[in-house]
């Protein structure tokens, strides 16, 4: 090594350090304390049987993770969110694109629909259940069906496709996620419109100057430059879904045997229901690391496309 | 091809395109206007009239609400609580963003994958130690205590999408400052936040909802009544068995009001953005 | 600009700055879930005040699960206010009294040849009572104050059944199957309540349960001597395959939660309902002209009572901790005396846990109280089910309701957990 190289390491590189240091060092900060803190204290915790309030919990090693890789019911569970998270991937995220493709242009009435498609994420969940569960009621008064949904399609006389929408196992779990989906697309819709305003509207006019059609200027600029964008959007409608709960709680509450149930009514259930608290620091561990690995492989993938 | 063929093609994928918009968009709006019409009804005919527009109108449940709700002192609470948050997240995830996105040092892969992480791995009871060290700390029932928390919930994900939004960045600005002599802070306050608007913009919405809808770590880490959130006084309304329906949707009214004229502020950085930006350099 | 920031920050500093109240000599604190009564106890505090001098400070934290939350992080912290609450079951108070964080009451409500104990509802007290030898190895004695009393039956809508031409409720099982049925025909939904929340359903299958074998069985039961396997079981699992097969009850039962199960009733959608006393105020606001009475649940087995679950609705515990206990305790014996539970009777339409102090109430409410004598509850029993078990027992009933099994296959599965959990009890001790 040169010495005039190690001159440079020791004072300006020093102050270069300190500076990029100074930038995430509030976020560093911040983070250490209220999430790093408690996540030591919460994996000492999934290491224990602890019911929460006595002082010390009972220190049992890895059992709750061998416990968790025999529930069937966690795994269950995780595969009805991410069935949910996978109707969000497709059903939620292409509305929210088709919605921001349609806004991105200069059509009537765009800040109008901006703002309107904005109002599902901003009801709370109170409304949302409530409102859903008017729809979807699948009981008779009087000789009418009550349920918005059923009342409709008898009303239109497609009375054979009138059903038991939430009490039907079947198709309990879609409803949600339709529903999940429906309450969601907002956040996809601001955040992919956000990406396509951020495209430089000059690439548009040199492609139409080359003279692309408008196909072509979709699939040539408009795609590429949003695939980070899209690979977030993915990544965070993943993890919202995935994550699903309050809503399930209000359309169906505990119930449905264990048709409805995601990982955090069992991580819930696990704390408050059998007052398990170390066996609920391991799930949220588990579900937290399997989360990671999907969130992951989808970045790793995205950035081999990109390098094409 | 004709020029008429393709003005009746343009026009049908218009039509098509303002009808698909109009059915979306009654779904979103159905659900508002039920909540605003069954706030100006009674509890005894709110599940019964299935009518839009109610036959007896209640104006004074909004007054009911307010008063009940003890909405004055929550509301004052609400705004303080967000907008801090808010303006603490804009600062520290867009540095943090920024050094993650655009400067070199040791540990910043590591540490932005750490970040990354406290998105997927909920803390189910991490209430508890968290609660025991703030106590510690002396910052429970302090409104410091509660937003630098609420702070931390949403940081993750600002840092996340700021960072790809800044990797998108085109570098000829901030190159073009750095060789003007213009320090790290300076490129980040004059360059890279100014293109980043809608982004940041994405970030105030997101944050500003979650804060102002904020119920659980409200409850915890606040004793005293006159701390307490918006969503504070919309519990008055939901008793631990009977709901008090009306006065809660006039509730759920108020309180959706101000984070939608915030949305609609914020809306206008999101379309303006970039094309400003770049021009003005 | 730069002005405007620095007055910013400086009012944040200012804001944010103040911190919570110093705490008074003579102030007693009390955190609570029940929103419906705050405002009735922000009265009576005030009254208290006047009287003693002694403030008394009523906090809410709504609803009770995250209420139930912060009492644990307080415990942890300890910094427990001097009233509080425990929710849930037994084993919660357990834990609380065995870390010292409940105060033992027995001594004062002893005082005075038992006058304090005397004046409440004995069911009401055995809840919050520990016997001798029992299980959990506390010390006998009495560790929590109830403050109103509360029981689960059915109720039935009185106009609804006079279109079927029933005048007189059921008081057998198979008449409430006939008129179900008959009730069926007019189009009109049988019985509804919230058994999307699992516990109702253990409710509803335990008083049946008690009905059908007694209460020695289920004890031997859940102590592990009885599988649930055996025929009394297969009864008590075939009542919801019964109640599926004759379609009596309403569609989606198990997806309800309380509160939705409680709108289907008020809006008359059902003609009955399985539910709690605390209906009342809410069938009352939801529909006036609701016509409807409490029943006990219709019985199998004529040879045996019908026991419902039923005791102290809300019943406050004195921190173990507290700084000037005898202050804090005779607020609760203050609070537990006739004016003050006559006078939250009437303000909030529950059951008041004084004997005296069943005064003016609502028609339907007295119907509830008649019932008291009737009603067991959990946290009096000798022996509790293990939780897992209980999730496995009520989730099998849910199975059978929307018709995925049948009885035998639930009782064996659920026998599979007990014994599972039976081996780990055996490996802990």
């Amino acid at each position: 090594m040169n010495t005039v190289n190690v001159k440079k390491l020791s004072i300006e590189g020093f102050r270069e350090l300190l500076g990029s240091y100074f930038f995430i060092f509030p976020a560093v900060l911040i983070f250490s304390v209220f999430y790093i803190y408690p996540f030591f204290k919460i994996f000492v915790l999934s290491l224990q049987e602890w019911n929460g309030i006595s002082l010390h919990g009972q220190f049992i090693g890895f059992d709750n993770f061998q416990e968790i890789l025999q529930d069937g019911v966690w795994w269950m569970s995780m595969w009805h969110a991410a069935y949910i998270a996978l109707i969000a991937l497709t059903f939620q995220n292409a509305l929210a694109f088709a919605l921001a493709l349609s806004c991105d242009r200069d059509i009537r009435m765009r800040k109008f629909y901006r703002v309107v498609f904005y109002i599902p994420p901003v009801l709370s969940e109170v409304v949302v259940g409530l409102i859903w569960q008017w729809i979807l009621y699948s009981g008779m008064q009087n000789g009418e069906h009550v349920g918005l949904l059923n009342y409709f399609l008898t009303k239109i006389h497609m009375n054979h496709l009138v059903h038991g929408w939430l009490s039907d196992p079947k198709t309990a779990l879609t409803c949600i996620a339709i529903v999940h989906s429906w309450k969601g697309f907002g956040w996809g819709f601001i955040i992919l419109l956000a990406g396509l305003q951020a495209i430089d509207r000059q690439l548009y006019e040199a492609a139409r100057v080359d003279g692309a059609g408008a196909f072509s200027i979709f699939k040539n600029v408009t795609i590429p430059m949003m695939i980070p964008v899209f690979v977030m959007v993915m990544i965070l409608t993943i993890l919202g879904s995935m994550q699903v709960f309050v809503l399930v709680l209000s359309m169906v509450s505990q119930g449905l045997v264990y048709h409805t149930e995601v990982p955090v009514t069992r991580i819930l259930t696990s704390m408050t229901d059998t007052s398990r608290f170390g066996y609920a620091c391991a799930q949220g561990i588990v579900f937290g690391l399997i989360l990671m690995f999907f969130s992951f492989t989808l970045n790793k993938v995205s950035k081999s496309f990109k390098q094409e | 091809m004709f020029p008429n063929q393709y003005k009746v093609a343009k026009m049908f994928v218009s039509i098509l395109t303002h009808i698909f918009l109009m059915a979306v968009a009654a779904t979103c709006l159905f659900p508002l206007m039920w909540m605003v019409r069954s706030s100006l009804m009674t509890n005894d005919t709110i599940f019964v009239d299935k009518s839009l527009i109610p036959k007896a109108i209640h104006f004074e449940n909004y007054y009911l609400a307010w008063t009940n709700g003890n909405f004055g002192i929550y509301l004052f609470n609400s705004v303080v609580y967000t907008a801090s948050v808010v303006f603490g997240i804009v600062l520290v995830s867009s540095l943090a963003a920024y050094a993650f996105s655009r400067l070199k040092f040791p540990g910043k892969n590591f540490l932005f994958y750490m970040f990354l992480a406290a998105m997927m791995i909920p803390l189910p009871g991490s209430f508890v130690p968290l609660y025991v060290l703030m106590s510690k700390l002396h910052l429970v029932n302090t409104r410091m205590g509660y937003i630098l928390c609420m702070i931390n919930v949403g940081l993750s994900l600002s840092i996340y999408m700021l960072k790809t939004f800044f990797d998108k960045m085109p570098s000829a600005l901030e190159d073009a400052a750095r060789m003007d002599g213009c320090s790290k802070v300076g490129i980040w306050l004059h360059v890279a936040l100014p293109l980043a608007r809608p982004a940041i913009a994405v970030i105030v919405i997101f944050n500003t909802l979650n804060v102002w809808n904020e119920y659980i770590l409200a409850t915890l880490l606040l004793n005293d009544q006159s701390l307490m959130p918006l969503q504070r006084g919309l519990m008055v309304f939901q008793g631990s068995h009977s709901v008090d329906y009306p006065l809660l949707m006039a509730g759920l009214s108020i309180t959706v009001l101000p984070v939608v004229l915030v949305y609609l502020f914020m809306q206008k950085h999101i379309i303006e953005g970039l094309s400003a930006g770049a021009i003005a350099g | 600009m730069k002005k405007m920031f620095l007055t910013a920050v400086s009012l944040f500093f200012l804001i944010t700055g103040c911190s919570s109240s110093t705490k008074q000599a003579s102030t007693i604190s009390i955190w609570h879930w029940m929103t419906d009564r705050q405002e009735a106890f922000v009265k009576l505090a005030e009254q208290y005040e006047q009287q003693t001098g002694i403030k008394v400070k009523f906090e809410l934290y709504a609803p009770s699960d995250i209420y139930s939350r912060k009492i644990i992080a307080a415990a942890q912290a300890r910094v427990l206010p001097d009233i509080f609450g425990v929710l849930g079951e037994k084993k919660k108070l357990v834990a609380f009294v065995e870390n010292g964080f409940v105060a033992d009451l027995t001594e004062e409500f002893q005082n005075d040849d038992a006058a304090w104990e005397k004046s409440l509802f004995e069911k009401a007290l055995d809840v919050n009572r520990f016997e001798e030898n029992n299980i959990y190895k506390i010390k006998p004695g009495i560790y929590g104050v109830p403050i109103d009393v509360t029981n689960i039956q059915m109720l039935y809508n009185q106009t609804l059944l006079a279109k079927a031409g029933v005048k007189v409720p059921p008081s057998t099982f198979s008449e409430f199957l006939d008129v179900a049925m008959a009730l069926k025909r007019l189009g009109i939904d049988g019985l509804v309540s919230g058994w999307g929340e699992v516990w109702m359903i253990d409710c509803f299958a335990s008083n049946y349960a008690f009905n059908i074998m007694g209460e020695e069985k289920v004890m031997a039961t859940y102590r592990g001597e009885v599988p649930y396997t055996d025929e009394d079981w297969i009864k008590v699992f075939n009542i919801f395959k019964t109640l599926r097969d004759k379609k009596a009850l309403v569609d989606g039962i198990v997806t309800k939660g309380n509160k939705y199960a409680e709108q289907d009733f008020a809006l008359e959608r059902a003609a009955f309902a399985f539910n709690g006393s605390w209906c009342v105020n809410v069938y009352d606001k939801m529909n006036p002209d609701l016509h409807y009475g409490a029943m006990l649940p219709p019985r199998i087995n004529m040879e045996r009572p019908m026991q419902i679950w039923g005791g102290a609705g809300s019943s406050f515990v004195v921190n173990g901790m507290a700084k000037n206990k005898p202050m804090v305790i005779a607020f609760l014996k203050w609070l537990t005396a006739k004016e003050q539970q006559a006078f939250l009777a009437r303000e909030t339409k529950n059951l008041p846990s004084n004997r005296e102090a069943l005064s003016n109430i609502p028609q339907v409410l007295s119907e509830f109280a008649s019932s008291m004598d009737m009603t067991t509850h959990p946290s009096v029993w000798k022996y509790n089910e293990a939780p897992l078990v209980i999730e496995a027992f009520d989730k099998g009933i849910q199975a059978i309701i929307i018709g995925e099994a049948e009885p035998e296959e639930i009782a064996a599965q659920v026998q599979k957990v007990k014994q599972h959990e039976m081996e780990k009890q055996q490996r802990q001790q």
